[in-house]
């Protein structure tokens, strides 16, 4: 039995702020750090978004394509390291605002940015093994970075939903696969509201090493190589280390081009490699090979490897906005905005 | 059913009364009430309180009893209810009394309306106003008091019904009574760019579309028609006390520039009354936002739609004018302690027909009418007095 | 703390779900349990309607002085909107530039957060317009 994506759907709130703009509070070339990190503006959730109204945005666009009565929705899993409670799920409410309970599963997934993905996973497995009929993975974050700090300029907000099921499947998964250890590059402790990193220590032995052992086990699994897939997606918590990534893999910049979103709209941490994948299916045609690798700190890889089915011709896409419809038409905010839409200001 | 009439007003000032408790203005103005309807108190056999929200204002609820015991009527058992209809309350008690009265039920009644609002913070007054709108349904979703009637207003300019500066005009019609009237929270004449040019509450109403927020009390002794001459030689006679609902709820009506029971009220009252409204030469209209105000004068009656917010920008509406309106201030000047309200504007009008309302006095006047409306116009009580 | 207050009306917080009166087919929002305008022929005949999510603004107004729910926020955008099932509904139209909100301006519900009591109660979500997709 096939198992793949039924249906997806991507939301990015409509405020940005520019590295620039921020550099100018903290005294720092922004722009030069914008460039560095390729980061040219980065989405800000308004006050009255959170993973929760996010998720659900996402998941309402999934539905509207597809023709999937909710009823049949068999699992809600909602990935993020940023759900609004500690203890309450996220999934709940997104579930209820697609009308798919009570016959079915729920529970909130955290993996740093990587929990969307194990949410795909695990609805595969259930999907495949008949205990359900779909399943709906989502990514999503409103992630947090401490004022001045590095992760300012890039930590952004952001989601996407996909569907999961064997029937009408847009993209089958052919293959999946993870890498995973314990490597303390990125973490926030209960009740922190930032996270801390350890600077460098996210690069090499974190991000470059779990993604690319997770890469090539996926092509050692497939026999595949690079130039056998049209698309790639990886984790992008900056525009850099993705770009850095594909070229160390042997992908060119043509192939990550849909999948790259971060110098856009920053990095959307748990959304980030739904997004991605979802602007590539936005773009993709028939028979077109998908290759995927998420990274979530702490630390872990989730590969893929997917094809676009002749059923993604008659899926109806327009039913519902498509990720670059998400990158017009933005709302810019200056810092002081910023930081009273993050919380950021303390209130007497 | 028995004729009824007004035989004594008592009021206290208007305004941030920081000395003053809810029952330190209860009793005030109750006292002053019975002192001008020569009532001892043994004669007293039935209360009636006009009062939103002391649950919300002061913690209290029950002020009902609280009123009897302080007044001095719980010694002598005399039964006393509080009434709440939102901004209506003070009118809804009125009716109450007035409805015992001509039943027969009670002989003399006093009619209180009260509210102590500056116990609270602002921020926590207003959100005790947002709930008489639907609070779950438009307080919830971020609906504001001012911002319901900003998105009237909205729909007013929209259909060309009024101007911006005809719906302002309200507000400078007010103060320029209020300057006149002692007892009022704003005693000081403005004009028409004071209006326009204060600070934002909900566009594209202003602070000074906006009536205050009060502390205050006001009352009124009733009794049959033909018992008054024994207690005063100027009883006013209540000729109508009409009352009207409508929705909660704002949004569950089709058209939002009229009030169907400001409307309702209106036609009830003037038809109990065998008047038409070119009768009426002074009202006290519910203002408590200058759309609210000009709304009203034309669901009255006293202007035609389209045309009350010309009227009111050109003088019609002031003492001398066509139909002289709050002369008291109104809500916007004189102050708006929700409870007290109602009962304040049966104050003013018994005032004017009695000739006692000094610089204020509108000249032979014989009909006056209250308008009392509580949320968006989901509870309405219009009466109509006559000097006799 | 007022959860079960909130937790019974979240199908219409959550997906606009009024009722429909079996009598005579007019729509309600929010739900009620009789028609008021078939009374007592309606009752026990209510069934539960979910809006289209697509209206346009009747009026609006930018809010600048709000509850504290909505200090972050402010000014806002408060509009009642005639849904395209024909019946009001208010709410705050967000992701708005505020010089260009109009009467007639299209507009889709969405669900966001509507406010909490304090930073430890629960959260409440409802709905919320937008300007529609272009």
């Amino acid at each position: 039995m096939d198992v793949g994506i039924v249906s997806y759907g991507a939301y990015v709130p409509r405020y940005r702020i520019t590295p620039a703009e921020i550099g100018k509070t903290w005294g720092i070339d922004g722009e030069a750090m914008g460039k560095g990190l390729l980061i040219h503006m980065k989405s800000v959730p308004s006050p009255d978004e959170d993973v929760i109204t996010i998720a659900t945005e996402a998941a309402r666009n999934m539905m509207s394509r597809c023709n999937v009565d909710p009823k049949h929705i068999g699992a809600v899993y909602v990935g993020s390291e940023s759900h609004p409670y500690a203890v309450k799920p996220s999934g709940t409410v997104v579930a209820e605002a697609i009308r798919a309970t009570p016959e079915m599963t729920a529970a909130d997934l955290e993996f740093a940015c990587k929990a969307g993905t194990a949410g795909i996973q695990m609805c595969m497995g259930l999907v495949g093994s008949k205990m359900i009929r779909y399943g709906i993975a989502i990514g999503a974050d409103t992630s947090q970075g401490a004022p001045g700090d590095a992760l300012e300029y890039s930590a952004s907000a952001g989601g996407a939903a996909y569907l999961i099921g064997s029937e009408k499947i847009i993209a089958k998964i052919n293959k999946t696969l993870s890498y995973t250890t314990d490597t303390p590059d990125f973490w926030r402790r209960e009740g922190a509201p930032y996270p801390q990193h350890g600077g460098r220590f996210t690069g090499e032995p974190a991000y470059f090493k779990h993604i690319g052992s997770a890469a090539k086990r996926l092509f050692d699994a497939m026999g595949s190589r690079p130039e056998d897939y049209q698309h790639a997606v990886f984790h992008q918590p900056n525009g850099k280390f993705p770009t850095r990534m594909a070229k160390e893999l042997g992908f060119n910049d043509q192939q990550i081009k849909f999948g790259l979103l971060t110098p856009f709209i920053g990095n959307t941490y748990s959304g980030a490699v739904p997004l991605g994948l979802a602007n590539v299916l936005d773009n993709a045609r028939p028979g077109e090979r998908i290759f995927v690798v998420a990274y979530g700190s702490g630390a872990g890889s989730d590969a893929f490897d997917i094809t676009v089915t002749d059923e993604i011709e008659k899926y109806n896409r327009q039913a519902a906005p498509t990720v670059a419809d998400r990158l017009k038409d933005t709302l810019q905010l200056d810092y002081g905005r910023y930081a009273k839409f993050k919380g950021k200001i303390m209130m007497g | 059913m028995r004729e009824v009439a007004i035989i004594g007003v008592g009021i206290t000032k208007f305004g941030e009364l920081w000395d003053a408790s809810f029952r330190d203005l209860g009793i005030e103005a109750g006292l002053k009430a019975m002192n001008d309807a020569n009532l001892t108190g043994s004669e007293v056999d039935g209360m009636f309180i006009g009062n939103m929200s002391s649950g919300s204002f002061i913690a209290q609820h029950h002020i009902s009893a609280l009123i009897a015991d302080y007044s001095g009527m719980a010694s002598q058992n005399v039964p006393s209810t509080r009434v709440e209809a939102a901004g209506a309350s003070g009118g809804v008690a009125f009716r109450q009394a007035v409805m015992a009265v001509a039943s027969g039920m009670h002989d003399i009644v006093v009619v209180g309306g009260a509210e102590k609002m500056t116990d609270v913070s602002d921020e926590a007054a207003n959100s005790i106003l947002d709930s008489a709108t639907d609070q779950q349904w438009e307080a919830m979703f971020g609906a504001t008091f001012p911002s319901l009637y900003a998105m009237i207003a909205r729909r007013f300019m929209h259909e060309k019904i009024a101007t911006r500066e005809e719906i302002a005009s309200m507000a400078v019609n007010s103060h320029a009574h209020g300057a006149l009237n002692p007892d009022a929270q704003f005693r000081k004449a403005i004009t028409l760019d004071t209006v326009l040019r204060s600070s934002m509450v909900s566009d594209p109403l202003t602070v000074f579309d906006c009536a205050p927020i009060s502390d205050g009390a006001a009352a009124v002794v009733l009794c049959p028609l033909d018992a008054a001459k024994k207690y005063t030689d100027r009883p006013i006679k209540v000729t109508a006390s009409a009352q009207a609902s409508d929705t909660l709820a704002l949004f569950q009506r089709n058209d939002i520039t009229t009030f169907g029971a400001t409307a309702a009220a209106a036609k009830r009252a003037y038809s109990s009354a065998k008047i038409k409204a070119e009768d009426i030469s002074v009202a006290e209209v519910h203002d408590h936002f200058t759309i609210e105000g000009i709304m009203a004068l034309q669901d009255l009656g006293l202007f035609k739609k389209g045309e009350a917010g010309k009227a009111v920008k050109d003088g019609q509406a002031a003492i001398g004018g066509k139909v002289a309106v709050n002369t008291s201030g109104g809500l916007k000047a004189r102050g708006n302690p929700i409870g007290a309200t109602g009962v304040a504007q049966i104050v003013e009008i018994t005032k004017q027909l009695r000739g006692d309302a000094d610089k204020r006095q509108v000249k032979d006047a014989r009909y006056g009418l209250a308008h009392n409306s509580g949320g968006t116009g989901s509870t309405v009580v219009v009466s109509i007095m006559e000097a006799l | 703390m007022s959860v079960a207050r909130h937790w019974r009306e979240t199908p219409g917080r959550y997906n606009l779900v009024g009722t429909k009166c079996g009598n005579c087919g007019r729509i309600y929002f929010p739900r009620r349990s009789i028609c008021p305008e078939c009374r007592r022929a309606s009752f026990g005949k209510m069934e539960q309607y979910m809006l289209k999510d697509h209206g346009t603004v009747f009026t609006y107004s930018v809010v600048h002085e709000a509850s504290a729910d909505n200090n972050n926020l402010k000014p806002y955008a408060i509009a009642m909107i005639r849904m395209d099932d024909g019946v009001l509904v208010t709410g705050q139209l967000v992701d708005v530039d505020l010089d260009k909100v109009e009467i007639g301006m299209p507009v889709r519900a969405v669900l966001r957060k509507l406010g909490d009591e304090s930073h430890i109660a629960t959260i409440n979500y409802g709905y919320k317009f937008v300007p529609k997709d272009k």
